[in-house]
């Protein structure tokens, strides 16, 4: 083998580890799950008072005080279907420790799709049916499913765009309620 | 040529690719159409030419799932009527999020539209007007329904 050779050898073999050894970091930040903001950089989520399937005002600001996950799906989003029972299991097992999921459903049917889906699905947590209004004032819903965790201050801690893991919402939702 | 020509006639006609793909809405473009001529005795068809961003599809125009949206194209009345529609053959694919694979179209693909003429069609040149109806998702996430208008150039015989 010629030194040129031996050189070239020696650069490929030093980019394929360089290049697994970035996959391999960018694979460990893929499956680290990330952490609320600090306390001192999360904004005040933006208030709306949007209704229920039954008419009802469901106000964000009344829950303050409380940890809120609040979630924009549609009933024609594959992912949102994934993260409902998650979400129908937070609400049993969380809501007397001061945490409620509120669904905000974007289907421009609005109730006729969305009351037989929840209605199906036994959804224990409000629901009510989102606007363009609530939607800007969250930046543009761009890409469903996405949830908001809110803080007992009523600040955003946390945004999830897309699908994530169960595990995930449970950190933050640990971690917001201590 | 020297080297810095090049590189300008290759940026030139990258551009010239980059305004041809239009509309686009989001993760689909649809190539713009060329004008349509229709002899006087002639039943046209139209290639629509689609191309979905890589990592994402769009349900087909048949989902395998009742709350899926499906792909649509429709057609305003014209001088053309719709004879038929023939969509692309989908894929049976799984994602992380269905329990089982479902009908898609991704990539790029064509849908063809057959035409007949209507009965006593204006003559000389014109457009009709069709509306494409999709839904995408990649394996995460959903991007809400959209519709790209589409503008066919056609020019009656």
């Amino acid at each position: 083998m010629t030194s040129s050779w031996k050189r070239s050898a020696a650069t490929l073999a030093v980019f394929v580890v360089t290049m697994a050894g970035c996959a391999s970091q960018a694979q460990k930040g893929l499956e680290k799950p990330p952490s609320t903001k600090p306390s001192a950089s999360r904004n005040a989520a933006p208030d709306f008072t949007l209704k229920d399937v039954d008419g009802k005002p469901v106000k964000l600001a009344d829950y303050k005080g409380k940890v809120v996950l609040l979630n924009f799906w549609a009933t024609w989003c594959g992912p949102c279907k994934i993260e409902i029972p998650w979400f129908i299991e937070f609400q049993k097992t969380y809501k007397d420790k001061g945490f409620t999921v509120i669904g905000v459903a974007l289907d421009d049917e609005g109730w006729e799709a969305v009351k037989p889906y929840i209605a199906d699905k036994q959804v224990n947590y409000p629901v009510v049916t989102g606007d363009s209004v609530v939607e800007q004032k969250y930046g543009g819903i761009d890409a469903l499913p996405t949830t908001f965790l809110i803080d007992k201050e009523g600040r955003i801690a946390n945004t999830h765009v897309g699908l994530v893991s169960r595990k995930e919402y449970e950190s933050d939702i640990n971690e917001l309620l201590q | 040529m020297n080297y810095f020509s090049r590189i300008a006639g290759l940026a030139l006609a990258a551009a010239t690719a980059a305004f041809a793909q239009a509309p686009s809405t989001g993760v689909l473009t649809v190539t713009e159409p060329a004008k349509l001529i229709v002899k006087r005795t002639e039943n046209p068809a139209f290639e629509l030419k689609v191309s979905l961003r890589p990592g994402y599809h769009a349900n087909s125009n048949i989902p395998t799932e009742e709350y899926l949206i499906p792909f649509k194209l429709t057609w305003e009345p014209g001088p053309l009527e719709v004879a038929e529609i023939v969509y692309p053959k989908a894929k049976m694919e799984k994602y992380e999020f269905t329990d089982k694979p479902i009908s898609v179209f991704g990539g790029d693909f064509s849908v063809v539209t057959k035409f007949k003429r209507a009965a006593n069609p204006a003559l000389g040149p014109g457009y009709i007007t069709g509306k494409l109806r999709y839904q995408a998702c990649n394996d995460k996430m959903c991007l809400p329904p959209k519709s790209v208008e589409i503008k066919l150039p056609v020019l009656m015989q």
